[in-house]
């Protein structure tokens, strides 16, 4: 069983307990303290449950590599799941739930499934899709759902704050260890601008558990030294918890910082995502061991040799009385060592390797432990927590030859280099046969836009395990045992029988075994890629930093072919999870996204406006009155603005400047119109294409002058109206003359619309704005109640309106004068839904309802707004395609159903046969649908095929669940034909 | 009259770690044309104003001429007087390819102020705060949406955005620059 | 992410701050043309694993369009021009063939 050592610890202070809990139970740590170490030392070793099929697990590891022990933290909104252990720090209060069984972790009845492996083998679930076809979703599904799975998703909203933030530097140094403190001193040094980044609270890495000397100090002396000059450095910025998690292309590092993580609710952001542009990334990112592949090496107690010496030292915890190591290399006698210190037993070293003989081998055994050489481990017995071990003979398949009592065991198969940031952006590996690790090829780098390297491997992540290793790449003196070479170990022991290979995990987090991954290569899985989706090998919140190599190495033995011709499978970003509000930083609330107002926005708030988002924007949709309905007030607003006068804040709209002597000739190539010749004052209705020839915009231009013209465009469409113009300024025709400038949000506009219109804008004064002095069409610049204001008889409703600009920042003043001076006259401000409605009343289209970026303007009607004089303009070309004058086009029209009722939007009317698919063959689809208050019948408009000649025609559209809806094609102008309420 | 007047967020400040402020209103114009002409160099040196380098901002009093790109200037100054400025620039570039324009209702204008001031901008905008120079106008954007930044004082920093996007400019400021988020 | 200079302002930016445009140099097709001209003017891409000529607009900067010499594949800039040209600046093609000897060249 686990304990507290009475003695010890180096970044524990005794002095300061903690109190936590653990499945709602009080528990008690120290500062220092990991979770993991905290739960270890209060004699918690069965901590969580595996993931398919519940089998008991505790610690494996001492950091980021922990695939078995995550746990869910805090409550309600700081509740967070899948929180690994081993990389929580310890702090007053913490509240740590474990995972995935029912009904408690001591007795979980998902352990069921444990019994039943030989039902869920590898690729399971991909098996159960396909037969019998009725399994999955009745019986398959249900049970899998039930049993597999992590932690549970919050269910309250995150209380904490979250943030981003950019820096630059010439060299990130991603790693706190001997070797990336070596590499931040030299480039500190040298006068460069660095960032030194360590994902623990703690600096120095292995290398204060691993000992040794480095220039002559203890590592634990040389670490302080070394962080006193870096803090010297005004080139040098450090960040501890501070997690590189990817680096990808031209050098942008994902940094991801832990602020408060261990000081919840101190009013610190929690987290903070670091974008980084760097130089040279020093990826300093260390090693990670290996497990061995015995049966019964998940049961809780077996754990990383490493991860045994490092509770030890680290935190003075006992993983157990009675350790028994197994290896195949030297580096996990330091284990025993630190074992033997402590006080504790070793029973035995099970050392496959026919002969162990190093100074480190040397010296346990001179401490009297029996090293069993040649050996393996057969199983671990017990099943909640180890009870023994029975060792074999490595060679053999797993006849026991003796059984030691035990209740730890520390295992270790040898080291991986961590790999990952080199290899995000591209870097390259090589296998090292010898030391049976894939190490960074220095010759194929990760490249940046200078075509030279991004990043460099220093220290244990380089190949460097040894700590006299490490300092000599980095150019500086240490000195630490010999080690001699290891004897890769994939399967223990090398003939293994099928029983115990169904017990000899790879992959602790997705319950993957070795008989897993070679089931997957007996059925045609040779791609390393291939392998790890069917078994899942390598997934999840772990990504394999335990299993890759392990399980590689195995499909590459059972392939018959050797390791580098089965490669890794791709590394990516992040390196271990980061946090959903880090990614979203201040992203969220009244900041998620832009939110566009309009000078009047507070104004229409006030009044309890329905807001229509478009684009960014958000526009009144309708102003209900207190008791009325959205339609009602929609219904109000349109009869009201139909017999008296109404207001539309029309400030959305774009409005683009066009200025020079080549204005008139760059406006005629964009749009369809003849824009060249429109006398100075007036106003023309213009269309604009892509060169593809379809609608993409439309609104009212106006001459201001002899050289410059001002061009509407549509709510949400004036930044991309004006990037077009400019793409074609600079990139087609750049010897024409001709400035653009986005006025759009310079000016709040208001539409005043109704009979009444005049009348209200006669209460306000300054500007003659009759019949004669302003005509339809025209537009008039002068001053309006006071307002400098330019005034545009233009209507998108049919009735006499005004569409007046002024300085947006008079906007809500002149907004309040328009409504002040028109109340005599009933005036009431209406929204977008109004807006639409009357337009539909008109057969006035919309960008957007009437067009979908197939329509062409012929196919709406409106060949007159096509020159036919113009030799070019933007989709011309486009529009002589054959496909674009096809007399078999859909046609707009208008549609009436035959009992007056509202026509479902976006409806299609069916035709006879059926299509190349099967589907039934249409004709026709509605694009724009109303209810009218003035005809008090449903309106719409559509587009079928050969519409207009087929005027009075009824056909059937098709609503929901088959209903067959009857209307007839009819000219889609319904209100005020003649076109009379306008001109007056 | 000045009453009818209202910048999009009517000074709203913010004491964080630093205070950040929308600064009111603030005249500004929009000139296009030949930055080489010797028209504009004599329009503007009436004002007191030369054509800044690439990226520059040059002064004269309270007007502030920064290059926003190779054929485009920014004159800010104040408020009432942008009209008339730029017409007495319009008529002196009549004889020229050129385009001058009010703006000063299209824009929000805000200061970030206190010695951390630098750390604020680097939570909003990719920015090498420590290469910014005084005198650079760095064009932007503020997370989602445009801006222009540039120093306006020793602990200062201004930022112009579009008037309809203020209130989203504002909330990010006040939650980069509450307390508890300083970076260093 | 990317990062390119603004050859207009200057600027070195990230790709966060510009807009794409695709493929460069490529001959507007009008009125007059063969369906094939303007098919392949409206359509046809080069789409290379490797070197490419592409459009960017500083979207978030100086407003302007500018062309970038790309490698597809390593992410290389070999460098950018501004957008008023019909066909890469000749050093900039001398540097892609030193750099890249087995390129075809650009057309």
């Amino acid at each position: 069983m686990s304990t507290r050592l009475a003695k010890g610890g180096r970044l524990i202070d005794r002095s300061q307990p903690l109190a936590f809990t653990f499945n709602g139970k009080p528990m008690r740590g120290f500062a220092g303290d990991t979770l993991a170490a905290a739960l270890l030392g209060g004699g918690k070793s069965l901590l969580g449950r595996s993931f398919k099929y519940h089998r008991p697990r505790g610690l494996v590891a001492s950091g980021a590599e922990e695939p078995n022990v995550l746990v869910g933290l805090g409550r309600n909104a700081r509740f967070e799941p899948d929180q690994r252990a081993t990389t929580t720090e310890l702090f007053s209060g913490l509240e740590a739930t474990s995972q995935n069984h029912w009904p408690s972790l001591e007795f979980d009845v998902g352990e069921v499934n444990n019994l039943l492996y030989k039902f869920f083998p590898a690729g399971f679930y991909y098996k159960t899709f396909m037969k019998p076809r009725w399994a999955w979703k009745h019986l398959f599904e249900p049970i899998v759902r039930q049993a597999a799975g992590l932690g549970e998703a919050p269910k309250e909203a995150d209380v904490d704050r979250y943030e981003q933030a950019y820096a630059y530097c010439d060299v990130l140094v991603a790693g706190g260890g001997v070797a990336g403190l070596a590499a931040a001193l030299k480039a500190g040094r040298e006068g460069r601008r660095v960032i030194l980044c360590e994902m623990t609270a703690n600096w120095g890495g292995r290398a204060p558990v691993d000992g040794g000397t480095i220039e002559g100090l203890s590592p634990e002396e040389w670490v302080k030294t070394a962080l006193q000059a870096l803090e010297g450095m005004e080139n040098v910025r450090i960040m501890d918890r501070t997690m590189v998690s990817g680096l990808l292309d031209h050098g942008y590092a994902i940094a991801y910082q832990r602020v408060a993580d261990h000081t919840p609710g101190d009013g610190r952001p929690r987290h903070r995502l670091w974008r980084i542009r760097a130089g040279i990334t020093q990826v300093a990112t260390g090693a990670i061991e290996r497990p061995l592949a015995f049966a019964g090496n998940d049961i809780p107690g077996v754990m990383l040799a490493s991860a045994v010496r490092d509770y030890i030292v680290n935190w003075a915890v006992s993983p157990g009385d009675r350790v028994v190591i197994v290896t195949n290399n030297d580096d996990a006698y330091r284990t025993a060592l630190a074992v033997l210190d402590a006080g504790l037993t070793v029973p035995a070293i099970v050392d496959a390797r026919v002969q162990a003989s190093g100074p480190l081998v040397q010296a346990v055994r001179a401490r009297g432990v029996a090293v069993l050489e040649g050996r393996g481990v057969a199983k671990v017995l017990g099943r909640k927590a180890v009870k023994g071990v029975e060792i074999c003979a490595q060679a053999g398949e797993g006849g026991a030859i003796q059984t030691v009592e035990c209740d730890c065991v520390a295992m270790s198969g040898g080291w991986s280099p961590v790999v990952h940031l080199w290899s995000h952006s591209g870097g390259k590996l090589n296998w090292d046969e010898t030391a049976a690790m894939f190490r960074p090829d220095a010759t194929r780098p990760p490249t940046g836009p200078e075509g030279l390297a991004l990043a460099a491997v220093v220290g244990a992540a380089n190949g460097n395990l040894t700590l006299d290793a490490i300092a000599a790449e980095a150019g500086i003196a240490a000195e630490v045992e010999a080690e001699a070479p290891l004897e890769p170990v994939w399967t223990m022991p090398a003939g293994a029988s099928d029983a115990l290979k169904f017990k000899s995990f790879l992959d602790y987090q997705n319950d993957v075994k070795v008989s897993d991954v070679q089931l997957a290569a007996r059925e045609g899985y040779e791609s390393v890629e291939h392998t790890k989706r069917y078994t899942t090998l390598g997934m999840a919140s772990d990504q394999g930093k335990l299993s890759n190599i392990n399980g590689l190495a195995i499909l590459s033995e059972t392939l018959g072919q050797p390791i580098p011709a089965t490669g890794t499978t791709t590394f990516r970003p992040p390196y271990t999870p980061i946090s959903f509000g880090a990614i979203a930083g201040e992203a969220r609330g009244e900041i998620f996204q832009p939110l566009r107002k309009t000078p009047m926005h507070g104004w229409h708030e006030a009044r309890g406006v329905h807001w229509e988002p478009v684009g960014l924007w958000r526009r009144p949709y309708t102003y209900p009155k207190a008791g009325e309905s959205h339609r009602e007030a929609v219904n109000r607003e349109i009869v009201n603005t139909r017999t008296n006068v109404g207001l539309l804040d029309a400030s959305t709209l774009g409005k683009i400047l066009v200025k020079g002597p080549d204005a008139g000739k760059f406006l005629d190539m964009m749009y369809t119109n003849m824009m060249s010749t429109l006398p100075v004052g007036k106003c023309r209705y213009g269309l604009m294409c892509s060169d593809n020839g379809f609608l993409m915009d439309d609104g009212v231009v106006v001459r201001l002058s002899e050289d410059s013209w001002l061009c509407h465009t549509t709510s949400g469409g004036a930044d991309r109206i004006h990037g077009h113009m400019e793409d074609w300024l600079q990139c087609e025709w750049w010897d024409w003359k001709v400035y653009t400038a986005n006025l759009t949000e310079q000016y709040a506009q208001v539409a005043v619309v109704g009979p009444k219109a005049r009348k209200l804008l006669e209460n306000l004064g300054g500007m003659d704005v009759s019949k004669e002095a302003l005509p339809f069409m025209t537009y008039k610049e002068g001053t309006l109640g006071g307002f400098p204001a330019r005034v545009f008889r233009i209507s998108f409703s049919g009735e006499l309106s005004y569409e007046i600009a002024v300085p947006a920042n008079m906007g809500l003043a002149f907004w309040e004068a328009l409504n002040a001076a028109g109340e005599e006259l009933g005036v009431m401000p209406y929204g977008t839904e109004a807006l639409h409605v009357m337009r539909a009343e008109k057969g006035f289209i919309m960008i957007g309802d009437e067009t979908d970026g197939t329509v062409i303007p012929q196919d709406l009607g409106l060949g007159w707004a096509i020159s036919k004089k113009k030799a070019d303009y933007l989709g011309k070309r486009a529009q002589e395609r054959k496909a674009m004058v096809d007399p078999d086009r859909w046609l707009l029209v208008g549609l009436e159903t035959l009992d007056g009722s509202v026509l479902p939007d976006g409806v299609y009317a069916p035709a006879e046969g059926h299509n190349a698919n099967g589907q039934r063959n249409t004709q026709g689809r509605v694009t724009s649908t109303y209810y009218s208050p003035m005809l008090n019948k449903g309106i719409a408009m559509g587009l079928v095929k050969h519409g207009p000649a087929r005027m009075g025609e009824v056909i059937d559209f098709l609503g929901d669940k088959g209903a067959v809806i009857k209307a007839r094609i009819v000219d889609p102008v319904f209100y005020d034909k003649e076109g009379a309420k306008a001109d007056v | 009259m000045s009453e009818m007047i209202l910048s999009a967020l009517q000074g709203e400040s913010h004491e964080g770690f630093v205070t950040v402020t929308e600064a009111g209103v603030t005249g500004m114009i929009t000139i296009r044309a030949d930055l080489g002409s010797a028209a504009l160099a004599a329009a503007l040196g009436g004002l007191g104003l030369s054509v800044p380098s690439p990226r520059g901002i040059t002064q004269a009093g309270d007007k502030l001429l920064a290059w926003m790109s190779p054929d485009e200037l920014l004159l800010a100054c104040d408020y009432g007087a942008a009209p008339g400025i730029a017409e007495s620039l319009s008529a002196a570039l009549s004889g020229e390819h050129a385009l001058v324009v009010v703006v000063s209702d299209a824009r929000a204008r805000f200061t970030i102020s206190g010695p951390k001031a630098d750390e604020v901008l680097m939570k909003i905008a990719p920015v090498d705060v420590a290469t910014l120079p005084a005198g650079r106008m760095h064009r932007t954007r503020a997370a989602q949406v445009a801006a222009a930044v540039w120093r306006s004082g020793p602990d200062e920093i201004s930022l112009v955005c579009f008037r309809s996007v203020a209130g989203y400019v504002m909330g990010l400021l006040e939650v980069s620059a509450r307390k508890g988020g300083e970076i260093f | 992410m990317l990062t390119l200079t603004c050859p207009l302002c200057g600027a070195t930016v990230e790709e966060t701050e510009l807009a794409p445009g695709g493929e460069a140099h490529l001959k507007r097709f009008g009125p007059g043309s063969s369906d094939a001209e303007f098919e392949s003017y409206m359509f046809n891409r080069k789409n290379p694993k490797g070197v490419h000529f592409e459009r960017w607009r500083h979207a978030y900067g100086c407003g302007k369009w500018f062309l970038a010499a790309r490698d597809t594949v390593t992410w290389e800039v070999f460098g950018t021009y501004p957008a008023q040209t019909t066909e890469p600046p000749a050093d900039l093609v001398a540097k892609i063939k030193a750099k890249r000897p087995t390129w075809e060249g650009y057309k």
